[in-house]
């Protein structure tokens, strides 16, 4: 009878592996943003509450600075990877495959199949070369970058709005004497837009992300907020980190959230 | 617009499979010019670097980093080899071997645990009801989607020998001298398991979604015991899964820089810090150069065999 009853879904083995895997994966990030409100500088004793570390992260000028520089470097970078994704989009869905079509795919693909650490290092020597070349030690050095590999996190969303819209719709408005500038500009992209937002915050988010290629590429005095935290966890850590990494953690998880509703509404 | 003015000027006599060929042609141009500005982007910012990577492992050293433009093989031999200051005769390369090793071992091990903590994690997903699935899922998602830096600054604050850890375990008497985890393989190895663990359970959990979970109790009712259950009817099913979420963990964790900088310290190096060693302190460009396509190369047939197996299993129940 027992057997009668036996419950596949119910695996207590594998449900307590599961649970213990999900306090795992959360305990660490809890105790972080825990000990960001530690009164104290110990990062591990408990010595009440306070916003002392948010008060003394604020008002860090190198972690206003880099702050200021990650937001710039991830605007540009989200605003750029996304549209040239969205006209690569555009081309390479709706489509028999055509002369070409492979190459393109693999050429978007290609810095999630490369080690970031290969890329960092080619961009290093590249831009090396550049830099003796012009003498110029700029921004734009991350800005192109940053485009450059955030551009497959922007294409895969709008690329999979685009494959489950058909093509009636546009058909009509060409039907119907449309330009097809005006069937793009009435039609089609208010159709993508969740796509497109969705692609732009992954772009921004993995831009902000970024350690390995920033650290490698970057001038002196070019630190992003997470080049900043490598930089500093050499040294002896106070809770100021914790206070910055969570704020960074509350802007990834936020638009994390409002990237997965975005996706939901679609289906 | 050359051959949209063609198409346009043609007389009425031209047939319709010739219009129809002029319009395919007018799209697959349109297409590649659409293309055109992530393409240019990505050659001039990735991929064309790449090239220029394998150029410098053939050129010779220069002396304040860089190079000097002369055509030398030295940095592909030494990343084996390793001459001999005193009487010039060639052996291994022990500290570079030691270092592909480690790589090659935590990496492996890394997936390998990944693999035993994600499998039971992605099947208490799957079988959960509808409603709460997509929110066990988001939960996994979250951590997957925040800074990796962070990700190890936490696993870091939680096995340092001032952290939670070893505070609980001396608190309550189990020991009285913290553990030295930092700072040793099983730290670098705790660290990609934590960074890297979403990235097993994501793909397993798209192939167990779609286990029809009456084949499971068919095997129960045929009398098979859990293991052989697990051995002859799920397993088979979820293996693309298990092959996407071992090479997913298994690659980045190859190429690991930040979690052993962060949890190894100087002297736990992998791949990774061995080839930002050789741009930094190491000024040897041509051997970081010779390096880093030896990592790529072995991330390359990690994918093939990927793409090869994930190909074959392409008939499956579903």
């Amino acid at each position: 009878m027992a057997r009668a009853h036996f419950d596949v879904k119910k695996q207590t083995g594998f449900t307590t592996i599961a649970l213990f895997c999900f306090v795992m994966l959360y305990a660490p990030i809890l105790t972080l943003v825990v000990y960001s409100f530690n009164a104290g500088t110990s990062i591990a004793i408990w010595e009440g509450f306070s916003w002392r570390w948010y008060e003394s992260a604020f008002a860090n000028e190198q972690v206003q600075d880099a702050a200021i520089r990650s937001v710039i470097i991830a605007s540009f970078a989200a605003f750029v990877s996304t549209i040239v994704a969205t006209m690569a989009a555009l081309a390479t869905t709706r489509t028999r495959p055509f002369t070409g079509i492979t190459f393109i795919f693999a050429s978007i693909n290609q810095p999630l199949m490369v080690p970031e650490i290969v890329t960092g290092v080619a961009l290093l020597i590249f831009f090396a070369i550049i830099k003796i070349e012009t003498g110029y030690t700029g921004l734009a050095y991350l800005l192109i970058a940053h485009t450059a590999f955030c551009i497959p996190f922007a294409y895969l969303p709008i690329r999979a709005r685009l494959e489950n819209m058909d093509l009636s719709l546009e058909r009509a408005a060409a039907d119907l004497y449309a330009t097809p500038w005006r069937t793009f500009r009435y039609v089609t992209l208010p159709l993508l837009w969740p796509g497109i937002l969705a692609g732009g915050m992954l772009a921004f988010v993995i831009s902000l992300d970024d350690v390995v290629i920033t650290e490698l590429v970057k001038s002196a005095g070019q630190d992003t907020l997470p080049t900043y935290m490598l930089g500093q966890m050499r040294r002896i850590m106070t809770p100021e980190m914790n206070a910055i990494s969570t704020v960074f953690l509350a802007i990834s998880i936020l638009m994390v959230t409002v990237f997965f509703l975005l996706n939901r509404k679609k289906s | 617009m050359a051959a949209n003015a063609t198409v346009k000027s043609a007389p009425p006599a031209t047939s319709a499979a010739e219009a129809a060929a002029a319009f395919e042609r007018r799209d697959t141009r349109n297409r590649w010019l659409l293309s055109a500005p992530a393409l240019a982007i990505l050659f001039f910012a990735s991929i064309g670097p790449l090239g220029i990577v394998v150029v410098y492992s053939f050129l010779t050293k220069g002396g304040y980093g860089g190079v000097e433009w002369k055509f030398s093989t030295d940095a592909w031999a030494s990343v084996f080899f390793t001459r001999d200051i005193f009487d010039d005769t060639l052996g291994f390369a022990d500290a570079h071997l030691s270092i592909f090793w480690r790589s090659l071992r935590l990496s492996f091990l890394t997936t390998l645990l990944a693999l035993v903590v994600g499998f039971p994690t992605a099947y208490f997903i799957a079988t959960r009801p509808e409603k709460t699935r997509a929110l066990w899922l988001f939960l996994i998602t979250i951590p997957f989607w925040t800074n990796l830096l962070i990700r190890t600054f936490a696993i870091m604050e939680v096995i340092r020998n001032e952290g939670i850890v070893n505070s609980i375990l001396i608190g309550l008497g189990i020991i009285d001298q913290p553990l030295q985890i930092m700072f040793t393989d099983t730290a670098v190895m705790l660290g990609l398991l934590y960074v890297y663990l979403p990235l097993m359970v994501l793909p397993l959990y798209a192939s167990m979604e779609r286990i029809d979970f009456r084949l499971v109790e068919a095997g129960y009712d045929l009398y098979a015991n859990r293991l052989q259950v697990l051995r002859r009817v799920i397993l088979p099913l979820v293996k693309p899964g298990v092959i996407a979420g071992s090479i997913l963990v298994f690659i980045p964790s190859l190429g690991a820089y930040v979690t052993p900088r962060v949890l190894g310290g100087g002297r736990n190096m992998m791949l990774g810090n061995l080839i930002e060693l050789q741009f930094g302190q190491g000024r040897n460009w041509p051997l970081g150069s010779a390096l880093s396509i030896t990592l790529m190369v072995v991330v390359m047939v990690a994918l093939l065999f990927y793409v090869k197996n994930a190909g074959k299993s392409g008939v499956r129940h579903g």
